[in-house]
Protein backbone atom coordinates (compact mmCIF):
# COMPACT_ATOMS: atom_id res chain seq x y z
CA UNK A 1 0.00 0.00 0.00
CA UNK A 2 2.50 2.39 0.99
CA UNK A 3 4.82 1.61 -1.84
CA UNK A 4 1.74 2.23 -4.54
CA UNK A 5 1.46 5.70 -2.74
CA UNK A 6 5.35 6.55 -3.19
CA UNK A 7 4.67 5.22 -6.58
CA UNK A 8 1.48 7.87 -7.50
CA UNK A 9 3.41 10.63 -5.81
CA UNK A 10 6.59 9.90 -7.69
CA UNK A 11 4.39 9.90 -11.03
CA UNK A 12 2.62 13.46 -9.55
CA UNK A 13 6.04 14.92 -9.29
CA UNK A 14 7.27 13.71 -12.76
CA UNK A 15 4.41 14.94 -14.54
CA UNK A 16 4.92 18.06 -12.63
CA UNK A 17 7.96 18.51 -14.00
CA UNK A 18 7.56 17.27 -17.44
CA UNK A 19 4.89 20.34 -17.45
CA UNK A 20 7.31 22.88 -16.67
CA UNK A 21 10.12 21.99 -19.08
CA UNK A 22 6.77 21.85 -21.87
CA UNK A 23 6.12 25.32 -20.68
CA UNK A 24 9.66 26.98 -20.90
CA UNK A 25 9.90 29.25 -23.64
CA UNK A 26 11.73 27.39 -26.79
CA UNK A 27 15.29 27.32 -26.48
CA UNK A 28 17.70 27.89 -29.11
CA UNK A 29 16.96 31.99 -29.68
CA UNK A 30 18.77 34.36 -27.58
CA UNK A 31 16.50 37.55 -26.64
CA UNK A 32 17.24 40.77 -24.50
CA UNK A 33 16.26 40.94 -21.32
CA UNK A 34 13.59 43.06 -21.64
CA UNK A 35 11.70 43.73 -24.99
CA UNK A 36 10.02 46.49 -23.51
CA UNK A 37 10.70 50.01 -24.19
CA UNK A 38 12.73 49.30 -27.07
CA UNK A 39 12.46 50.73 -30.32
CA UNK A 40 11.36 48.16 -32.85
CA UNK A 41 14.29 49.18 -34.77
CA UNK A 42 16.25 48.75 -31.55
CA UNK A 43 14.70 45.35 -31.29
CA UNK A 44 15.53 44.18 -34.61
CA UNK A 45 18.76 45.22 -34.29
CA UNK A 46 19.34 43.45 -30.97
CA UNK A 47 17.59 40.41 -32.42
CA UNK A 48 19.32 40.24 -35.41
CA UNK A 49 22.84 40.63 -33.80
CA UNK A 50 22.01 38.00 -31.11
CA UNK A 51 20.58 35.46 -33.94
CA UNK A 52 21.85 36.13 -36.98
CA UNK A 53 25.29 38.52 -37.01
CA UNK A 54 27.02 34.56 -36.57
CA UNK A 55 26.65 34.02 -40.07
CA UNK A 56 25.33 37.10 -41.88
CA UNK A 57 27.90 39.40 -40.78
CA UNK A 58 27.15 42.15 -37.33
CA UNK A 59 26.36 44.83 -40.38
CA UNK A 60 24.99 41.39 -42.47
CA UNK A 61 27.38 41.57 -45.08
CA UNK A 62 28.00 38.35 -44.59
CA UNK A 63 30.39 35.53 -43.77
CA UNK A 64 31.80 34.87 -47.61
CA UNK A 65 35.35 32.85 -47.89
CA UNK A 66 38.45 34.57 -48.49
CA UNK A 67 39.55 35.07 -52.28
CA UNK A 68 37.44 31.75 -53.53
CA UNK A 69 39.68 29.37 -51.22
CA UNK A 70 38.78 27.28 -48.90
CA UNK A 71 39.53 29.10 -45.17
CA UNK A 72 41.33 26.82 -42.35
CA UNK A 73 38.78 24.30 -41.02
CA UNK A 74 37.66 23.78 -44.37
CA UNK A 75 35.57 26.61 -44.00
CA UNK A 76 33.39 27.32 -47.10
CA UNK A 77 31.62 30.78 -45.64
CA UNK A 78 28.84 30.37 -43.41
CA UNK A 79 25.88 32.88 -44.69
CA UNK A 80 25.20 34.93 -47.57
CA UNK A 81 25.50 39.04 -47.40
CA UNK A 82 21.48 40.82 -46.51
CA UNK A 83 21.98 43.83 -48.22
CA UNK A 84 19.54 44.51 -50.26
CA UNK A 85 17.42 41.50 -50.13
CA UNK A 86 14.79 43.70 -48.21
CA UNK A 87 11.76 43.12 -46.03
CA UNK A 88 10.84 40.07 -48.38
CA UNK A 89 13.40 38.05 -47.78
CA UNK A 90 13.49 38.33 -44.49
CA UNK A 91 9.82 37.85 -44.02
CA UNK A 92 9.99 34.71 -46.18
CA UNK A 93 12.63 33.37 -44.30
CA UNK A 94 11.59 34.37 -40.67
CA UNK A 95 7.69 33.08 -41.03
CA UNK A 96 8.59 29.87 -42.69
CA UNK A 97 11.27 28.40 -39.79
CA UNK A 98 13.81 28.28 -42.47
CA UNK A 99 16.08 30.66 -40.67
CA UNK A 100 17.93 30.76 -38.25
CA UNK A 101 19.40 27.72 -38.96
CA UNK A 102 21.50 25.51 -36.16
CA UNK A 103 24.01 24.52 -38.63
CA UNK A 104 25.00 26.60 -41.57
CA UNK A 105 25.85 23.87 -43.90
CA UNK A 106 22.00 21.95 -43.39
CA UNK A 107 19.58 22.99 -45.54
CA UNK A 108 17.04 25.04 -44.64
CA UNK A 109 13.96 23.38 -44.01
CA UNK A 110 10.28 24.46 -42.67
CA UNK A 111 10.68 24.19 -39.12
CA UNK A 112 8.72 25.44 -36.08
CA UNK A 113 9.02 29.30 -35.78
CA UNK A 114 10.64 30.74 -32.47
CA UNK A 115 10.27 34.39 -32.65
CA UNK A 116 6.92 35.84 -32.52
CA UNK A 117 5.40 38.07 -34.85
CA UNK A 118 6.57 41.07 -33.16
CA UNK A 119 9.88 40.29 -33.14
CA UNK A 120 10.07 38.79 -37.03
CA UNK A 121 8.51 42.46 -37.79
CA UNK A 122 11.06 43.91 -36.25
CA UNK A 123 13.96 41.73 -37.90
CA UNK A 124 12.67 42.10 -40.94
CA UNK A 125 12.52 45.88 -40.71
CA UNK A 126 16.23 45.87 -39.59
CA UNK A 127 17.12 43.79 -42.71
CA UNK A 128 15.18 45.66 -44.72
CA UNK A 129 16.87 48.96 -43.07
CA UNK A 130 20.33 47.66 -44.61
CA UNK A 131 19.77 48.73 -47.69
CA UNK A 132 17.19 49.37 -50.72
CA UNK A 133 15.45 45.87 -51.19
CA UNK A 134 11.85 44.74 -52.10
CA UNK A 135 8.83 44.50 -49.87
CA UNK A 136 6.96 42.24 -48.43
CA UNK A 137 4.21 41.46 -51.83
CA UNK A 138 0.61 41.46 -50.93
CA UNK A 139 -0.83 38.92 -53.58
CA UNK A 140 -4.41 38.56 -54.25
CA UNK A 141 -4.99 34.52 -54.85
CA UNK A 142 -8.96 35.81 -55.20
CA UNK A 143 -8.06 38.14 -58.57
CA UNK A 144 -6.47 34.72 -59.85
CA UNK A 145 -7.55 32.24 -62.08
CA UNK A 146 -7.14 28.00 -61.24
CA UNK A 147 -6.90 26.96 -64.50
CA UNK A 148 -4.69 29.59 -65.55
CA UNK A 149 -2.38 28.66 -62.14
CA UNK A 150 -2.78 25.00 -63.41
CA UNK A 151 -0.84 25.86 -66.54
CA UNK A 152 1.48 27.99 -65.30
CA UNK A 153 2.29 25.54 -62.55
CA UNK A 154 3.46 22.91 -64.70
CA UNK A 155 5.34 25.05 -66.88
CA UNK A 156 7.45 26.99 -64.07
CA UNK A 157 6.83 24.90 -60.63
CA UNK A 158 5.91 21.31 -61.11
CA UNK A 159 9.44 20.12 -62.52
CA UNK A 160 10.72 19.89 -59.19
CA UNK A 161 7.23 20.57 -56.92
CA UNK A 162 5.37 17.83 -59.03
CA UNK A 163 1.75 18.40 -60.26
CA UNK A 164 -0.03 18.75 -56.52
CA UNK A 165 2.28 20.38 -54.97
CA UNK A 166 3.59 17.72 -53.15
CA UNK A 167 7.66 18.63 -53.50
CA UNK A 168 10.24 15.88 -54.14
CA UNK A 169 13.80 15.60 -55.16
CA UNK A 170 16.53 17.56 -57.14
CA UNK A 171 20.16 15.85 -57.18
CA UNK A 172 21.58 17.04 -53.62
CA UNK A 173 18.40 18.58 -52.37
CA UNK A 174 14.62 18.03 -51.14
CA UNK A 175 12.12 19.94 -52.66
CA UNK A 176 9.45 20.98 -50.13
CA UNK A 177 5.71 20.61 -50.72
CA UNK A 178 3.72 23.59 -50.70
CA UNK A 179 0.55 22.65 -48.21
CA UNK A 180 1.00 24.57 -45.57
CA UNK A 181 2.80 27.46 -47.01
CA UNK A 182 0.67 31.21 -47.44
CA UNK A 183 -0.06 33.07 -50.37
CA UNK A 184 2.74 35.60 -49.11
CA UNK A 185 5.08 32.88 -48.75
CA UNK A 186 4.71 31.36 -51.94
CA UNK A 187 5.00 35.01 -53.78
CA UNK A 188 8.16 35.57 -51.91
CA UNK A 189 9.98 32.20 -52.66
CA UNK A 190 9.06 32.79 -56.56
CA UNK A 191 11.13 35.86 -56.34
CA UNK A 192 13.82 34.96 -53.96
CA UNK A 193 14.34 31.56 -55.01
CA UNK A 194 15.45 29.78 -51.98
CA UNK A 195 18.16 27.73 -51.91
CA UNK A 196 18.61 25.72 -55.65
CA UNK A 197 15.29 27.23 -56.87
CA UNK A 198 15.62 29.59 -59.69
CA UNK A 199 14.48 32.94 -59.09
CA UNK A 200 11.18 34.34 -60.79
CA UNK A 201 11.34 37.74 -61.57
CA UNK A 202 8.27 39.85 -62.75
CA UNK A 203 9.68 40.08 -66.67
CA UNK A 204 9.22 35.89 -65.92
CA UNK A 205 6.28 35.54 -64.12
CA UNK A 206 4.00 38.81 -63.31
CA UNK A 207 2.02 39.33 -60.59
CA UNK A 208 -1.08 38.82 -62.12
CA UNK A 209 0.51 34.98 -63.36
CA UNK A 210 1.86 34.53 -59.92
CA UNK A 211 -2.04 35.05 -58.33
CA UNK A 212 -2.93 32.53 -60.59
CA UNK A 213 -0.20 30.39 -59.17
CA UNK A 214 -1.56 30.93 -56.04
CA UNK A 215 -4.92 30.27 -56.42
CA UNK A 216 -3.76 27.08 -57.62
CA UNK A 217 -1.56 25.71 -54.99
CA UNK A 218 -4.68 26.90 -52.70
CA UNK A 219 -7.19 24.52 -54.64
CA UNK A 220 -4.68 22.00 -54.52
CA UNK A 221 -3.83 21.77 -50.91
CA UNK A 222 -7.26 20.28 -50.38
CA UNK A 223 -7.64 17.87 -53.12
CA UNK A 224 -11.32 16.54 -54.09
CA UNK A 225 -10.12 13.13 -53.76
CA UNK A 226 -13.20 11.15 -55.63
CA UNK A 227 -11.56 7.74 -55.59
CA UNK A 228 -11.04 7.70 -51.88
CA UNK A 229 -7.71 7.94 -50.09
CA UNK A 230 -4.98 10.25 -51.14
CA UNK A 231 -2.37 7.98 -50.07
CA UNK A 232 0.30 11.13 -50.31
CA UNK A 233 -0.96 12.09 -54.26
CA UNK A 234 2.29 10.58 -55.14
CA UNK A 235 0.52 9.93 -59.17
CA UNK A 236 -1.41 7.07 -60.35
CA UNK A 237 1.47 4.90 -61.21
CA UNK A 238 2.84 4.53 -57.52
CA UNK A 239 -1.09 4.43 -56.47
CA UNK A 240 -2.19 1.89 -58.68
CA UNK A 241 1.01 -0.41 -57.84
CA UNK A 242 0.11 0.46 -54.21
CA UNK A 243 -3.36 -1.01 -54.49
CA UNK A 244 -2.00 -3.85 -56.57
CA UNK A 245 0.40 -5.13 -53.63
CA UNK A 246 -2.62 -4.72 -50.99
CA UNK A 247 -4.81 -6.60 -53.52
CA UNK A 248 -2.57 -9.44 -54.25
CA UNK A 249 -1.74 -10.02 -50.79
CA UNK A 250 -4.98 -10.03 -49.23
CA UNK A 251 -6.02 -12.79 -52.18
CA UNK A 252 -3.15 -15.20 -51.36
CA UNK A 253 -3.94 -14.88 -47.60
CA UNK A 254 -7.39 -15.89 -49.10
CA UNK A 255 -6.09 -18.60 -51.38
CA UNK A 256 -3.89 -20.16 -48.33
CA UNK A 257 -7.18 -19.74 -45.71
CA UNK A 258 -9.39 -21.79 -48.04
CA UNK A 259 -6.85 -23.85 -50.14
CA UNK A 260 -6.58 -27.68 -48.65
CA UNK A 261 -3.65 -29.61 -49.83
CA UNK A 262 -4.75 -32.94 -51.85
CA UNK A 263 -3.73 -36.45 -50.69
CA UNK A 264 -3.08 -36.19 -47.05
CA UNK A 265 -5.22 -39.00 -46.50
CA UNK B 1 -13.74 -39.51 -71.08
CA UNK B 2 -14.21 -40.69 -67.33
CA UNK B 3 -16.12 -37.08 -66.76
CA UNK B 4 -17.91 -37.10 -70.31
CA UNK B 5 -19.38 -40.55 -69.12
CA UNK B 6 -19.93 -39.45 -65.69
CA UNK B 7 -22.33 -36.85 -67.08
CA UNK B 8 -24.04 -39.67 -69.63
CA UNK B 9 -25.20 -41.08 -65.98
CA UNK B 10 -26.50 -38.45 -64.88
CA UNK B 11 -28.44 -36.91 -67.63
CA UNK B 12 -29.38 -40.79 -68.11
CA UNK B 13 -30.45 -40.99 -64.05
CA UNK B 14 -32.34 -37.55 -64.44
CA UNK B 15 -34.62 -37.90 -67.30
CA UNK B 16 -34.94 -41.86 -66.28
CA UNK B 17 -36.38 -40.18 -63.02
CA UNK B 18 -38.66 -38.43 -65.09
CA UNK B 19 -39.67 -40.74 -67.05
CA UNK B 20 -40.48 -42.71 -63.32
CA UNK B 21 -38.50 -45.81 -64.74
CA UNK B 22 -36.96 -46.47 -61.18
CA UNK B 23 -34.04 -46.00 -59.90
CA UNK B 24 -30.31 -46.22 -60.79
CA UNK B 25 -27.30 -47.69 -58.84
CA UNK B 26 -25.63 -44.10 -57.45
CA UNK B 27 -22.18 -43.01 -58.20
CA UNK B 28 -21.44 -40.41 -55.61
CA UNK B 29 -21.44 -41.05 -52.44
CA UNK B 30 -24.70 -40.05 -50.59
CA UNK B 31 -23.34 -37.16 -48.07
CA UNK B 32 -25.13 -36.26 -44.39
CA UNK B 33 -27.15 -33.24 -44.84
CA UNK B 34 -26.34 -30.44 -43.19
CA UNK B 35 -29.46 -28.17 -42.55
CA UNK B 36 -27.23 -25.70 -40.41
CA UNK B 37 -24.27 -24.90 -43.36
CA UNK B 38 -27.41 -24.50 -45.59
CA UNK B 39 -29.02 -21.86 -43.30
CA UNK B 40 -25.65 -19.65 -43.32
CA UNK B 41 -25.08 -20.15 -47.37
CA UNK B 42 -28.86 -18.63 -47.36
CA UNK B 43 -27.82 -16.22 -44.95
CA UNK B 44 -25.00 -15.52 -47.01
CA UNK B 45 -26.83 -15.39 -50.27
CA UNK B 46 -29.41 -12.90 -48.90
CA UNK B 47 -26.66 -10.30 -47.41
CA UNK B 48 -25.36 -10.41 -51.22
CA UNK B 49 -28.61 -9.64 -52.39
CA UNK B 50 -29.47 -7.10 -50.37
CA UNK B 51 -25.84 -5.24 -50.43
CA UNK B 52 -26.33 -5.21 -54.34
CA UNK B 53 -29.83 -3.63 -53.78
CA UNK B 54 -27.88 -0.95 -51.72
CA UNK B 55 -25.32 -0.48 -54.54
CA UNK B 56 -28.38 0.16 -56.64
CA UNK B 57 -30.21 2.25 -54.32
CA UNK B 58 -26.66 4.16 -53.83
CA UNK B 59 -26.19 4.71 -57.76
CA UNK B 60 -29.98 6.01 -58.22
CA UNK B 61 -30.25 8.48 -56.05
CA UNK B 62 -27.11 9.64 -53.88
CA UNK B 63 -26.72 13.30 -53.73
CA UNK B 64 -24.67 12.90 -50.67
CA UNK B 65 -20.83 12.86 -49.93
CA UNK B 66 -18.50 10.52 -50.85
CA UNK B 67 -20.87 8.80 -52.86
CA UNK B 68 -18.55 6.79 -54.57
CA UNK B 69 -17.17 5.27 -51.38
CA UNK B 70 -20.57 3.65 -50.25
CA UNK B 71 -21.09 2.23 -53.46
CA UNK B 72 -17.46 0.46 -53.82
CA UNK B 73 -18.64 -1.34 -50.31
CA UNK B 74 -21.67 -2.22 -51.58
CA UNK B 75 -20.73 -4.05 -54.83
CA UNK B 76 -17.47 -4.70 -52.76
CA UNK B 77 -19.46 -6.01 -49.82
CA UNK B 78 -21.80 -7.97 -52.27
CA UNK B 79 -18.88 -10.15 -53.92
CA UNK B 80 -17.08 -10.49 -50.58
CA UNK B 81 -20.56 -12.32 -49.38
CA UNK B 82 -21.24 -14.17 -52.46
CA UNK B 83 -17.43 -15.62 -52.71
CA UNK B 84 -18.04 -16.63 -48.91
CA UNK B 85 -21.25 -18.14 -50.21
CA UNK B 86 -19.01 -20.08 -52.70
CA UNK B 87 -16.64 -20.87 -50.31
CA UNK B 88 -18.87 -22.69 -47.43
CA UNK B 89 -20.82 -24.51 -50.86
CA UNK B 90 -17.71 -26.02 -51.68
CA UNK B 91 -16.30 -26.65 -48.38
CA UNK B 92 -19.51 -28.07 -46.67
CA UNK B 93 -22.49 -28.85 -48.99
CA UNK B 94 -20.56 -30.65 -52.16
CA UNK B 95 -19.93 -34.55 -51.84
CA UNK B 96 -16.15 -34.82 -52.44
CA UNK B 97 -14.41 -38.04 -52.90
CA UNK B 98 -10.38 -37.92 -53.73
CA UNK B 99 -9.72 -40.24 -56.50
CA UNK B 100 -6.22 -41.21 -57.54
CA UNK B 101 -5.64 -42.63 -61.59
CA UNK B 102 -2.75 -44.72 -62.19
CA UNK B 103 -0.64 -43.97 -65.76
CA UNK B 104 -1.87 -45.78 -68.83
CA UNK B 105 -0.14 -48.51 -69.79
CA UNK B 106 1.39 -48.05 -73.93
CA UNK B 107 -1.31 -49.00 -75.88
CA UNK B 108 0.92 -50.18 -79.09
CA UNK B 109 4.62 -50.44 -77.71
CA UNK B 110 5.73 -52.87 -81.33
CA UNK B 111 3.91 -50.17 -83.40
CA UNK B 112 5.59 -47.19 -81.87
CA UNK B 113 8.92 -49.28 -82.64
CA UNK B 114 7.95 -50.02 -86.35
CA UNK B 115 6.89 -46.03 -86.86
CA UNK B 116 10.51 -45.11 -85.67
CA UNK B 117 11.96 -47.50 -87.96
CA UNK B 118 9.22 -46.60 -90.97
CA UNK B 119 10.86 -43.00 -90.89
CA UNK B 120 14.53 -44.01 -90.47
CA UNK B 121 14.27 -45.89 -93.71
CA UNK B 122 12.48 -42.94 -96.00
CA UNK B 123 14.75 -40.90 -95.43
CA UNK B 124 17.79 -43.65 -96.85
CA UNK B 125 18.19 -41.51 -100.27
CA UNK B 126 19.79 -38.43 -98.57
CA UNK B 127 23.38 -39.03 -98.77
CA UNK B 128 24.66 -35.71 -97.88
CA UNK B 129 22.89 -35.22 -94.70
CA UNK B 130 24.41 -32.31 -93.51
CA UNK B 131 24.46 -30.24 -96.85
CA UNK B 132 21.31 -30.48 -97.33
CA UNK B 133 20.85 -29.68 -93.71
CA UNK B 134 22.61 -26.42 -93.74
CA UNK B 135 21.09 -25.48 -96.84
CA UNK B 136 17.62 -26.15 -95.50
CA UNK B 137 18.53 -23.73 -92.05
CA UNK B 138 19.89 -20.90 -94.60
CA UNK B 139 16.21 -20.97 -95.96
CA UNK B 140 14.10 -21.15 -92.65
CA UNK B 141 16.87 -18.44 -91.32
CA UNK B 142 16.47 -16.08 -94.15
CA UNK B 143 12.87 -16.12 -94.10
CA UNK B 144 12.63 -15.49 -90.26
CA UNK B 145 14.49 -12.61 -91.14
CA UNK B 146 13.02 -11.23 -93.78
CA UNK B 147 9.66 -11.54 -91.99
CA UNK B 148 11.64 -9.45 -88.92
CA UNK B 149 12.96 -6.92 -91.36
CA UNK B 150 10.29 -4.54 -90.99
CA UNK B 151 11.21 -3.54 -87.65
CA UNK B 152 13.88 -1.57 -88.95
CA UNK B 153 11.41 0.96 -89.99
CA UNK B 154 11.04 1.77 -86.29
CA UNK B 155 14.36 3.57 -85.99
CA UNK B 156 17.51 4.03 -88.53
CA UNK B 157 19.57 1.80 -87.77
CA UNK B 158 22.04 1.39 -90.71
CA UNK B 159 21.80 4.84 -91.37
CA UNK B 160 22.06 7.23 -88.64
CA UNK B 161 22.97 10.51 -90.14
CA UNK B 162 19.52 11.73 -89.97
CA UNK B 163 19.63 11.43 -85.84
CA UNK B 164 22.59 14.33 -86.21
CA UNK B 165 20.22 16.57 -87.92
CA UNK B 166 19.56 19.86 -85.79
CA UNK B 167 17.65 23.29 -87.24
CA UNK B 168 20.23 25.29 -85.83
CA UNK B 169 23.01 26.89 -88.01
CA UNK B 170 25.04 29.69 -87.48
CA UNK B 171 22.79 33.32 -87.86
CA UNK B 172 19.45 31.71 -86.56
CA UNK B 173 17.91 34.08 -83.88
CA UNK B 174 16.73 32.36 -80.80
CA UNK B 175 12.88 33.09 -80.19
CA UNK B 176 10.16 32.91 -77.32
CA UNK B 177 7.33 30.12 -77.74
CA UNK B 178 5.50 33.15 -78.95
CA UNK B 179 7.73 33.75 -81.80
CA UNK B 180 9.61 36.83 -80.34
CA UNK B 181 13.39 36.80 -80.75
CA UNK B 182 15.22 36.92 -77.35
CA UNK B 183 17.39 39.82 -76.40
CA UNK B 184 20.59 39.64 -74.44
CA UNK B 185 19.29 42.25 -71.78
CA UNK B 186 16.72 40.21 -70.88
CA UNK B 187 18.66 36.85 -69.64
CA UNK B 188 18.83 37.66 -66.16
CA UNK B 189 20.95 35.22 -63.48
CA UNK B 190 19.94 32.34 -61.68
CA UNK B 191 16.58 31.46 -63.84
CA UNK B 192 16.25 29.42 -66.91
CA UNK B 193 14.36 29.93 -70.09
CA UNK B 194 13.37 28.02 -72.94
CA UNK B 195 14.04 29.30 -76.44
CA UNK B 196 13.48 27.94 -80.34
CA UNK B 197 14.94 28.69 -83.81
CA UNK B 198 13.25 31.08 -85.48
CA UNK B 199 11.14 29.77 -88.73
CA UNK B 200 12.43 26.17 -88.47
CA UNK B 201 10.04 23.42 -87.24
CA UNK B 202 9.68 22.93 -83.12
CA UNK B 203 8.89 19.44 -82.94
CA UNK B 204 12.26 18.25 -83.98
CA UNK B 205 14.09 16.92 -80.63
CA UNK B 206 17.01 19.43 -81.69
CA UNK B 207 14.69 22.56 -81.47
CA UNK B 208 14.27 23.17 -77.67
CA UNK B 209 16.98 25.15 -76.04
CA UNK B 210 17.84 26.17 -72.43
CA UNK B 211 19.11 29.56 -72.11
CA UNK B 212 20.76 30.26 -68.79
CA UNK B 213 23.39 32.91 -67.97
CA UNK B 214 26.27 33.26 -65.26
CA UNK B 215 28.82 35.35 -64.24
CA UNK B 216 31.45 35.27 -66.99
CA UNK B 217 33.89 34.86 -64.00
CA UNK B 218 31.94 31.85 -62.84
CA UNK B 219 32.81 29.75 -66.65
CA UNK B 220 35.26 26.98 -66.84
CA UNK B 221 34.57 26.28 -71.00
CA UNK B 222 37.23 24.65 -72.99
CA UNK B 223 39.23 26.69 -74.55
CA UNK B 224 37.62 26.19 -77.82
CA UNK B 225 34.50 27.21 -76.77
CA UNK B 226 35.38 30.32 -75.13
CA UNK B 227 33.51 32.60 -77.67
CA UNK B 228 30.59 30.66 -77.03
CA UNK B 229 28.97 32.19 -74.24
CA UNK B 230 29.09 36.35 -74.63
CA UNK B 231 28.12 38.13 -71.28
CA UNK B 232 28.01 34.46 -69.51
CA UNK B 233 25.08 33.55 -71.71
CA UNK B 234 25.41 29.69 -72.44
CA UNK B 235 22.82 27.85 -74.44
CA UNK B 236 21.88 23.96 -73.99
CA UNK B 237 19.75 21.48 -76.00
CA UNK B 238 16.81 21.10 -73.39
CA UNK B 239 16.45 16.96 -74.33
CA UNK B 240 19.05 14.38 -72.12
CA UNK B 241 21.57 12.79 -74.09
CA UNK B 242 20.35 10.11 -71.26
CA UNK B 243 17.01 8.96 -72.31
CA UNK B 244 15.70 12.02 -74.07
CA UNK B 245 13.61 13.70 -71.63
CA UNK B 246 12.84 17.24 -71.58
CA UNK B 247 15.35 19.66 -69.30
CA UNK B 248 12.94 21.42 -66.51
CA UNK B 249 14.51 21.68 -63.75
CA UNK B 250 17.46 24.25 -63.10
CA UNK B 251 19.29 24.31 -59.83
CA UNK B 252 21.11 27.15 -59.12
CA UNK B 253 23.01 27.82 -55.41
CA UNK B 254 21.60 30.74 -53.46
CA UNK B 255 25.06 30.96 -51.44
CA UNK B 256 27.67 29.01 -53.69
CA UNK B 257 30.00 28.95 -51.29
CA UNK B 258 28.31 25.76 -49.12
CA UNK B 259 25.10 24.64 -52.39
CA UNK B 260 26.10 22.72 -54.95
CA UNK B 261 26.95 24.51 -58.43
CA UNK B 262 24.65 25.44 -61.00
CA UNK B 263 23.46 22.55 -63.03
CA UNK B 264 20.24 21.68 -65.07
CA UNK B 265 18.77 18.44 -63.73
CA UNK B 266 16.59 16.11 -65.77
CA UNK B 267 13.11 15.37 -63.87
CA UNK B 268 13.33 11.64 -65.37
CA UNK B 269 16.54 10.42 -64.33
CA UNK B 270 18.22 12.81 -62.61
CA UNK B 271 20.76 12.64 -64.98
CA UNK B 272 22.56 16.42 -63.59
CA UNK B 273 24.47 18.43 -66.41
CA UNK B 274 27.33 21.14 -65.14
CA UNK B 275 26.40 24.32 -66.78
CA UNK B 276 29.06 26.31 -65.96
CA UNK B 277 31.69 23.98 -68.38
CA UNK B 278 30.01 23.26 -71.07
CA UNK B 279 27.25 20.30 -70.03
CA UNK B 280 29.56 17.55 -68.55
CA UNK B 281 27.56 15.31 -66.48
CA UNK B 282 27.93 15.68 -63.10
CA UNK B 283 25.74 12.90 -61.65
CA UNK B 284 23.31 10.04 -63.03
CA UNK B 285 22.84 7.70 -66.20
CA UNK B 286 23.37 10.28 -68.92
CA UNK B 287 26.62 8.88 -70.75
CA UNK B 288 27.71 12.09 -72.50
CA UNK B 289 28.05 15.77 -72.01
CA UNK B 290 24.61 18.04 -72.97
CA UNK B 291 25.49 19.56 -76.36
CA UNK B 292 26.02 23.28 -75.95
CA UNK B 293 24.72 25.71 -78.41
CA UNK B 294 27.54 28.82 -79.45
CA UNK B 295 25.65 32.07 -78.82
CA UNK B 296 26.17 35.52 -80.01
CA UNK B 297 24.77 38.68 -79.87
CA UNK B 298 23.95 40.79 -83.23
CA UNK B 299 23.91 44.58 -83.56
CA UNK B 300 20.36 45.14 -82.09
CA UNK B 301 21.34 42.98 -79.05
CA UNK B 302 19.60 39.49 -80.22
CA UNK B 303 20.69 36.05 -79.18
CA UNK B 304 21.52 34.13 -82.18
CA UNK B 305 23.09 30.94 -82.68
CA UNK B 306 26.80 31.02 -83.57
CA UNK B 307 27.10 27.82 -85.34
CA UNK B 308 25.64 24.34 -84.70
CA UNK B 309 25.50 21.85 -81.25
CA UNK B 310 28.85 20.73 -80.05
CA UNK B 311 27.68 17.07 -80.33
CA UNK B 312 24.39 15.85 -81.96
CA UNK B 313 21.09 15.96 -79.97
CA UNK B 314 18.88 13.61 -77.66
CA UNK B 315 19.56 10.30 -76.74
CA UNK B 316 22.81 8.31 -77.70
CA UNK B 317 23.08 5.41 -80.13
CA UNK B 318 26.14 3.74 -81.68
CA UNK B 319 28.72 5.95 -83.30
CA UNK B 320 27.22 9.01 -81.64
CA UNK B 321 30.59 10.84 -80.86
CA UNK B 322 32.38 10.08 -84.10
CA UNK B 323 30.31 12.85 -86.29
CA UNK B 324 28.93 16.09 -85.16
CA UNK B 325 25.80 17.54 -85.51
CA UNK B 326 24.49 18.81 -89.00
CA UNK B 327 22.53 21.96 -90.16
CA UNK B 328 19.94 23.16 -92.58
CA UNK B 329 22.01 23.81 -95.72
CA UNK B 330 25.13 20.88 -95.03
CA UNK B 331 25.52 18.65 -97.25
CA UNK B 332 27.02 15.49 -95.77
Amino acid sequence: MRRARTFVALALVLLGVATVAHAELPSGISRPDSERGLSQQELGAQLFAGNCATCHGIAGEGVLPPNRTRGAGNVRGLGPPLKGVGALAADFYLTTGFMPLQDPQQQPWRRRVEFTPKEIAAITQYVASLGPGPSIPRPDPSAGSVSVGFHLFTEHCAGCHQAVAEGGYVTNVRVPKLKQDTATQIAEAVRIGPNLMPVFSKHDISDRQLNSIIAYIESVKHPNDRGGWGIGHIGPVPEGMFTWLVAAVALVALCVLIGERLGKA
Amino acid sequence: MKKLRRFAFIFGAASGTLRGKGHRKRIVEKGESDPAAELWLVGLLLLSAIFAVGFIVVYATGRWPHRTQYEGIALGGSLAFMAAALILVAKRLIVTEELTEEYPEEEHPKEQVEVNQIVRESGSRFTRRKLVGGAATAAGGALGLALVAPALSLGPALDTDELRWSPWKRGTRLVHEDGAPFSASEIEKDTFYTAYPEHEPRSDIAAPVVIVRLDPSELRLPPERKDWAPLGILAYSKICTHAGCALGLYRKPMFPPVEPSPALVCPCHYSTFDVADGGNVLFGPAGRALPQLPLMIDRRGRLRAGGNFSGPVGPSWWGVRKKPAVSPGDNS
